[in-house]
This record gives structure tokens, C-alpha cells and sequence, in this order.
């Protein structure tokens, strides 16, 4: 991953999985016959997929900086069902039921936090045990009954963006929102061409940006075309702009704070972390209790799109997400991943699901196909970094035109001549 | 007795890319004997010890190995030990959760078909710890006994495999008094019983104590062998064979502008992290001026590292007593990132697995120690971060092709500026080098001190811990001695010489 990133550039190493996912839509584009790119199969794959990918946007911190969480699918249940009781019960207008929700994964995520990073008790085992607790607390709290939600609160698992202004045909804040990333991608484009210019930095060639920005834009104006003809009342999916929002925020705060260059630096090698001033504790705990925020969050807009908490809502989610996580990319030994490439891992998964059940592959062949498409891509990493080379997306982005700086000699160099410092 | 050799090593050379870490050694050992190995850090004791027991293959060296008559040919550490060679190392290999008769005859179970008779293990671990003078239950997990009873499990080990020649790689570097006594005299046990040992150490005092015969090796290359009966050799007499060699003008020119004392340690005791009773530092003092540079000597081992990462915002051992005043007031440096905020700044002598995050790339490396510089808001400027990085390449000639590189492919002279870079870049008013020049080449060592000279010129002081005293007498202007977690003198730039330092570092504090 880093010889890779060191290749291509962070942004071009994304755009390289965005691709690999392309290919897979196409692929199943044709294998049914156009049924995958129509605007209910793709509002669906959003709708039924967006939970997951807000997981696996806190577990790759998690899992960047060394830890993993097991437990974010009883969380989920347990704030989805705690949520659902205090608007039945207790008359709670639908935005407050959020708030608690999301300061109950707060609570829940301190918690663990405090087990991981102050009593140093691996997080595999803490959230193994939150697992069980949670998922015990959801049925005890609910007595393994299923409480529906109020109509208000399914917006936010089933809504779709509302019809405004002259109708043309089109979705018009669809519209707008996809005219508004077309604008930003090339915008932002410009001006970090701009901004290598000025610091006098290695800008990549002018036509991998325009190819970039051409593909890029044409994806989203397609997709926009997609979600703003749908069928009357349905547009582009409020959960689909959740998880939007969450990707910007998440990615921002990943590369561009201090907090999210702590999380790299603790995950790739904590005793020099801690040695550069970094309080690696602090970074823990923030990562526990972030990813059951987000869990919590992931567990309200379920039940939002189910229009019912019950008691086995959520089985089985962290697995998708930690899936979704290594197949971005991710490291199992911490320090390497990404935001974006841990969302586009969770949609190749949701693409490979939604393409097998619609040639009418059956659950069981799905599984198995779908542990393989794990197993083999991070395979394929593996071996890529032991051999040197850049991970799978990294090849494909070699045949698109790339063209990668020789790998310089001093690696070796440098192993042998700490080898004869240590005589 | 009669004298025959068991071991001749014969010219040997082995070369790494750009080194040559020994250049025609040639030792001769003799049955029954106890025959000591010095040399300075680096001259390539250890390196030879390699070769011998196959770590570094037959075909990877130049030269022959003559072992009991024959020439031998060894593959790997299995096939010298199944010759009679044993190689126990100064990190134990034991496993700390396995029990002493387990650890004994660890990969060697006596086994019928696969199943280990652990009658036999049992009988024959208390008959092993008997010949080895170690009192424990065979069933005692090795993680309950002190080093000093590990270490015995090791040359147990050994006597399981019927050795012949036991290799023992500073055996008592990490013992006490007590415990090192004990080991000397159960190799003194071991050589009446016909077996030989190699010994490889810095304690001269115990080499005088304990070895037949002395081969110093310096600079990759034998210097001599003494006999120590008929030669009549003592400390001195090593010493002037470790480092007698011409100092060639290896440092920059340097005129130090020293000013008034700003960092001063009192009484600065810090207690193992591990070992409950056991002190790292003992009752150290010492002050820093502006624009000093000031060295640490001691042999590995001695607590220089210890007190320096103790200091450095208690990054080490548990605290215990002492002050630190900077500028002339009291200050508590209780964490790392407070150390820093003093302007403390810390380089490691374990660049990789302390120093670097080695999945990072040059810049975000330059800038991670002071990564609110190049903030604002809540936002990392990644302009700022590629121009500070740019800066430092240049100014410091960091070799890369770009500072978008990882630092994993640098090499070790190139990482160390990165990392001097980091540091430099949190503007510290103290930097402590740990073992700076530590697996660079000679080329690059010279640049570094240019640079630890620049630091001082700035007015900053500068502490350098180093193993190699011909670099602290080259770059420092008043230079400590440590032994055994104690200051035990202190040498301004005149009166500072290699053997003066030496015995400093080796023997204890002569006055109270």
C-alpha cells in the first residue's frame, strides 16, 4: 500500500479503486441484461447498503489504528431499539430520538474506549464482550419485542431528497447536488495543480488530471441522471446523503488534522508515536468511541428504512464492515487505509451481492463467492507488498497509463547496513 | 594439559555492501580454554561469532573455519550445533512462558514417536541444573526466574546438546554483581570439565578475572592475541589494544561558542520498568550549557539510554527522585509531549522500531513532531508540510529523489536526517542524539556531526550519546562517563583520551 501510494499519490490510488469498482458494475450491467444500472436498482443498493459503508467509515480508523471493533452491530441494535422505545413510549419527537441515539453510541463508545486505551485490554476482547452485552441489552430493553418507529423518523433510513422548484422531469435538487460534485471535482483539481505549481512540487501530467476529471464527472452525471428519473416520489436516497456527508467529513478529517495524522501515526508504529508526543491512549479511546457513534448512527437509519427496531437487527454488520475495510485496502497490522477506499471496498461487496441476486444466484453460492472476492483480494495485496509491487488497484492503474518510479535500491541497502551496525 | 587448538578461523572476510565488516580475522582457540573477545562496539565481534556458528552461511565469507582437526562447512546454526557449537546470545532465547525442562529441550524433546518422554526431560533437567548450580523446580516457568537463573537455563541448554565450544555474547551484561560471579564460576567450572568457551565482553575486569587468552579485534581486523599468563595482561593493557588506532580527521572543524548552563539534572534516579528493586539511574547529575556539546560514554547496557528517554518526559523506567531545571527553574517533564513543549527533543538509537513510522512518507515524517505549526484551525497545511520538508532536505542534503518518498527506502544515514529533521523542526532548545551515527556510513557520519555542530552554534545544546569513543572525542566538549546507571566522571575536551574514558566506563565510582 505505501509503495503504492508512494506511486501513484493518495487521490490517484482512490481513483484506481473507483475503477475496479466500475469495471464490476459494468460486468454485471451485462451479464442481466441492463437490470443493475436502473434507478430502483441503484436507489436500493444505496438504501440497503449505506448502513454498512457508515460502519466501515469508523472501523477503517479503527482498524488503522490497530484495533478492531466486533461490536458495532449489537451497538447498532441497541441504539436502534432504545431510540424506537423513547418516541413510543415517552413521546420523543423524532429529531430528539436521534440525539439520544447518537449520545447513547457516544456513552457506549466511551465505555469501551476506556476498557481498550486506559485498562489496556485488547479490543478484540472488549468489543467481543460488547457484542454479547449489547446485543443482550437490545432484547432485554425490548423484551425481544419489534417497536416500530414513527413516519417522521423513516426519513432518514427511507427518504428521499423532496421535489422542488419547476418540474422538468427531473429531480431538481438531484439535479443541482450532481452539478454541484461535477463543479467541486474540477475545481478542486485546478487547484491543487495550482497549488504544486506554487510550492514548486511534482504535479502528475496534465492528461492523467483531465482523464481523471472527465471520468469522474461523467460517473456522477450518470448516476444523477439515475436517481433525479426515478420513479415519481423517489430521488436520490437520504441515507445515500448521509453516508456522503459522513465520506467528506471523515476523509477530511483523516488526512487534513492533527487527530487523523495521530491515528496514522499510532497505528503504524505506536512506540514512535508516543516518542513524537503523540498521546496514543487519547487516540484509542477517540477511535473506539467514534466508531460507536457511528454505530449507533448506522443502527437508527436501519430502523428508519425497516420501520421497526427488533431484536436481531444488525446481526453479522461488523463482519460486512470489516470486509469492506480490508478489501479498501487496509492493513490488518494498522497504519495503512483509507476512508474512501474502505466505503468503495463496502461497494464493491454491496454491487457483488445486489449483480448475484439479480442473475438469481442463490444466498448460498453469494456467501461463497463473496468470501472468495475477500480472501482474493487481499491475497492479492499481500503478496503485491512482499514482492514489492503495487496492490491489485495499483495494476490496473499501471495498464491505464502510469507510469511508476523504479523502485530505488537503498531498501536493501538499508537492511544490510543495519545488519553490520548490530555486530 | 595437552595444548591442541579445537577452533582456527582462518582469514576470514565478510563483506556487506559498502563494508567491509571483517577484513582477514584470524583466531585460534585451544581446547579447554577460556578465551575472551574484545573489541570496540562495531569492530566486528559479533559479526565473527555469526560466521562461526553458520548464522552467516559457508559461501557468504571468505576464509575457513578449521573446528576439532577439520574443515567445517556450516549451513545454518543447526549444523554447528550438531557439530558441538553453541552460540548463546545476549538476548536470551528462552520462552518465557514454557517451563526451565521445557525451555532445555526446546526443537531436542527425547521423544518416541512423537510423544515426549517427559521422565526423561524431568531426570535429566535436575541433572543439567545441578551441573549448572541452578536451584529451582524444573517445572518453574522461565518468566518467574531473574536473568541471572535464565541465563543458566541457557548454558543448561547448551550442556543438553553435549557442547564442546560454548559462545557466550556479553554473558553478564545484564546480571548483578552476585549473579555475574556465579556465571564466571561455573564457566570456570565448565573449562575444568574439558569444555571450551568463547567469551565476547566489555567487562575487562572480568576477562582479566576468568580468560586463558585474549584476541582484540578492531576496526574488522585482529589487532593480537595475549595469553594472559605468560603476557601479563591487565586492563590497560586491553584497552590500548581496543583503541589504539590513529585518529584521522573525521570531524568537521569546529570552534564551540559555549555559553551559561540553561539544562541542569539533579540527582535523576529512575527505577526498571520491569524489575521492581532494580535502578536504571542512580543519583545522576548533570548539566548542559548553550551551545555545548556534550557526550555520554558508556558500554552498552550501562543506563545511558535509560536516563535519557527517563528525562525525556519519563518515556522510560519508573520515576523515581530528581530534578530537572531548564533556564534556571524547576520543571516536571511528566510526558512526552510536556518534554517537548520545554524543548526537549529526543533522537532514538533504534531508528526503526522507535524512531520512524515506516509506512510514512518523508514530509509527513519532517512535520509529525510539531504538527500544530503547520495547523491552522483544524486544518494541516499540506503546502506548509511539503515547503518545511523541501527545507530540510535541502539544508540537511537528505539524498531522495522527492520527499513524497517513504522513508522506508532511505537509507540509514538519509532516515537519521529525516528524523534529526523532525526534531529540528519542533525548534528544541535541548536535543539528546542517541547513538546518532548508528549504521551510517562514514560518509554520512561526517555530515551529521557538521550538523550537531550547527545545532551548537545556534546556541542549542546538544547531548550525543554514543558507543564509539573516537566520535565522542571528536565532536564533544565535555564528555560523561556511565557505568552501571551511575555518572561516574566527568572530562572536559583537553583531558579527555580513549583510555581515560574507558576506565571510567568500566570500572565503579571511585569516590563515594
Amino acid at each position: 500500500m505505501t509503495s503504492l501510494k508512494q506511486l501513484f499519490g493518495g487521490d490517484t490510488r482512490q481513483f484506481g479503486m473507483i475503477f475496479a469498482l466500475l469495471a464490476l458494475v459494468v460486468f454485471f450491467q451485462i451479464m442481466t441484461g441492463g437490470k443493475t444500472l436502473t434507478s430502483g436498482n441503484m436507489m436500493n443498493l444505496f438504501n440497503g447498503n449505506s448502513y454498512i459503508l457508515i460502519l466501515a467509515i469508523g472501523m477503517v480508523l479503527v482498524i488503522i489504528a490497530g484495533h478492531i471493533d466486533l461490536s458495532v452491530g449489537s451497538i447498532a441494535a441497541f441504539a436502534g431499539i432504545v431510540v424506537a422505545l423513547v418516541m413510543r413510549d415517552w413521546d420523543f419527537p423524532w429529531y430528539l430520538g436521534i440525539v439520544v441515539g447518537l449520545l447513547l453510541g457516544a456513552l457506549i463508545g466511551a465505555w469501551q474506549g476506556f476498557w481498550v486505551a486506559y485498562v489496556g485490554i485488547p479490543a478484540f476482547i472488549v468489543t467481543l464482550a460488547g457484542m454479547l452485552l449489547f446485543r443482550g441489552a437490545n432484547q432485554f430493553v425490548g423484551q425481544s419485542n419489534t417497536v416500530p418507529v414513527p413516519q417522521e423518523f423513516r426519513f432518514i433510513g427511507a427518504g428521499y431528497l423532496p421535489e422542488i422548484g419547476p418540474d422538468l422531469g427531473y429531480n431538481n435538487l438531484t439535479l443541482l447536488l450532481g452539478f454541484a460534485l461535477v463543479a467541486a471535482v474540477i475545481y478542486n483539481e485546478v487547484r491543487t495543480r495550482k497549488r504544486f505549481a506554487k510550492i514548486g512540487a511534482e504535479a502528475p501530467p496534465v492528461w492523467v488530471s483531465v482523464v481523471k476529471m472527465t471520468l469522474l464527472s461523467a460517473v456522477i452525471l450518470y448516476a444523477t441522471y439515475l436517481f433525479a428519473t426515478g420513479n415519481p416520489g423517489t430521488s436520490f436516497p437520504v441515507p445515500g446523503l448521509i453516508l456522503g456527508a459522513l465520506v467528506i467529513i471523515y476523509g477530511f478529517i483523516s488526512t487534513k488534522t492533527i487527530i487523523g495524522r495521530h491515528v496514522y501515526a499510532v497505528g503504524g508504529n505506536r512506540h514512535a508515536a508516543k516518542l513524537s508526543g503523540v498521546r496514543s491512549r487519547r487516540v484509542d479511546f477517540l477511535v473506539m468511541m467514534n466508531m460507536s457513534i457511528l454505530a449507533a448512527l448506522a443502527g437508527m437509519i436501519f430502523v428508519g428504512r425497516s420501520t421497526a427496531s427488533g431484536p436481531f437487527d444488525g446481526v453479522g454488520w461488523e463482519l460486512d464492515a470489516i470486509a469492506a475495510v480490508f478489501i479498501g485496502g487496509a492493513a490488518v497490522t494498522g497504519g495503512v487505509g483509507t476512508v474512501v477506499g474502505s466505503v468503495i471496498g463496502g461497494l464493491v461487496m454491496a454491487v457483488l451481492n445486489n449483480g448475484l441476486q439479480l442473475l438469481g444466484v442463490g444466498a448460498d453460492l453469494t456467501q461463497i463467492i463473496k468470501g472468495l472476492v475477500l480472501l482474493v483480494a487481499v491475497a492479492f495485496d499481500v503478496y503485491n507488498k512482499s514482492q514489492g509491487k503495487p496492490s491489485i488497484t495499483g495494476m490496473i492503474m499501471k495498464n491505464f497509463g502510469n507510469k511508476g518510479k523504479p523502485e530505488l535500491p537503498t531498501a536493501t541497502e538499508t537492511v544490510i547496513s543495519n545488519d553490520v551496525s548490530a555486530r | 594439559m595437552e595444548h591442541h587448538k579445537i577452533l582456527e578461523m582462518r582469514s576470514i572476510t565478510k563483506e556487506f555492501p559498502g563494508v567491509k565488516a571483517l577484513d582477514q580475522v584470524s583466531i585460534t582457540v585451544e581446547a579447554g580454554e577460556i578465551h575472551a573477545i574484545c573489541g570496540e562496539n562495531g569492530a566486528g565481534k559479533s559479526t565473527l561469532m555469526k560466521v562461526l556458528s553458520g548464522l552467516y552461511p559457508h559461501g557468504t565469507y571468505d576464509g575457513s573455519i578449521i573446528f576439532q582437526g577439520e574443515e567445517v562447512e556450516f549451513k545454518d546454526i543447526r549444523s554447528s550445533e550438531s557439530a558441538g557449537i553453541v552460540i548463546i546470545h545476549q538476548e536470551l532465547a528462552l520462552i518465557p512462558e514454557l517451563s526451565i525442562a521445557e525451555n532445555i529441550f526446546l526443537g531436542n524433546e527425547p521423544s518416541r514417536n512423537g510423544v515426549i518422554n517427559w521422565d526423561s526431560v524431568n531426570s535429566q533437567t535436575l541433572e543439567l541444573m545441578a551441573r549448572v548450580g541452578l536451584r529451582e523446580e524444573a517445572n518453574t516457568p522461565v518468566k518467574d526466574i531473574g536473568v541471572g537463573k535464565q541465563q543458566l537455563v541457557e548454558i543448561a541448554k547448551a550442556l543438553s546438546k553435549s557442547v564442546k565450544l560454548l559462545i557466550l555474547d556479553e554473558p553478564t551484561a545484564a546480571l548483578n554483581e552476585s549473579d555475574s560471579q556465579h556465571l564466571l564460576d561455573l564457566m570456570a567450572g565448565l573449562r575444568s570439565k574439558g569444555i571450551t568457551c568463547i567469551m565476547i565482553s566489555h567487562k575487562l575486569n572480568e576477562i582479566e578475572q576468568i580468560a586463558d587468552s585474549i584476541t582484540i579485534i578492531r576496526d574488522g581486523k585482529t589487532i593480537e592475541t595475549l595469553h594472559v599468563k605468560n603476557d601479563g595482561v591487565d586492563e590497560d593493557r586491553i584497552i590500548r589494544g581496543m583503541v589504539g588506532r590513529s585518529l584521522e580527521s573525521r570531524f568537521p572543524d569546529h570552534t564551540p561558542k559555549i555559553g551559561e548552563t540553561f539544562f541542569e539534572v539533579r540527582n535523576w534516579t529512575v527505577g526498571h520498568p520491569a524489575v521492581a528493586d532494580r535502578l536504571v539511574c542512580k543519583d545522576s547529575s548533570f548539566k548542559v550549557r548553550r551551545g555545548e556539546v556534550v557526550g555520554f560514554a558508556g558500554l552498552m547496557g550501562a543506563g545511558r539510554t535509560e536516563l535519557a528517554r527517563s528525562i525525556f518526559g519519563r518515556s522510560y523506567g519508573n520515576f523515581i527522585s530528581g530534578e530537572i531545571y531548564k533556564d534556571g527553574e524547576l520543571v516536571t517533564l511528566r510526558s512526552v509531549p510536556s518534554a517537548i513543549k520545554h524543548g526537549l527533543a529526543y533522537v532514538t538509537e533504534d531508528r526503526k522500531s522507535l524512531g520512524l513510522n515506516l509506512l510514512d512518507d518523508i514530509k509527513t515524517t519532517t512535520v509529525s513532531a510539531a504538527l500544530k505549526k503547520i495547523t491552522r484551525g483544524l486544518v494541516v497545511d499540506n503546502d506548509q508540510e511539503f515547503v518545511v520538508a523541501e527545507k530540510y532536505r535541502k539544508s540537511l542534503r537528505t539524498k531522495t529523489p522527492s520527499v513524497n518518498e517513504g522513508v522506508a527506502k532511505l537509507s540509514g544515514g538519509n532516515q537519521q536526517k529525516v528524523v534529526l529533521a523532525k526534531w529540528m523542526f519542533t525548534d528544541p532548545d535541548l536535543l539528546i542524539l542517541d547513538e546518532p551515527t548508528r549504521g551510517i556510513d562514514v560518509g554520512a557520519k561526517y555530515e551529521i556531526y557538521g550538523i550537531i555542530q550547527e545545532l551548537a552554534n545556534q546556541g542549542k545544546g546538544v547531548i550525543v550519546i554514543s558507543s564509539e569513543l573516537p566520535e565522542l572525542l571528536g565532536i564533544s566538549d565535555r564528555i560523561y562517563t556511565i557505568f552501571e546507571g551511575a555518572i561516574t566522571g566527568e572530562l572536559a575536551r583537553g583531558e579527555a583520551d580513549q583510555e581515560s574514558l574507558m576506565k571510567l566506563m568500566t570500572a565503579r565510582r571511585k569516590t563515594a
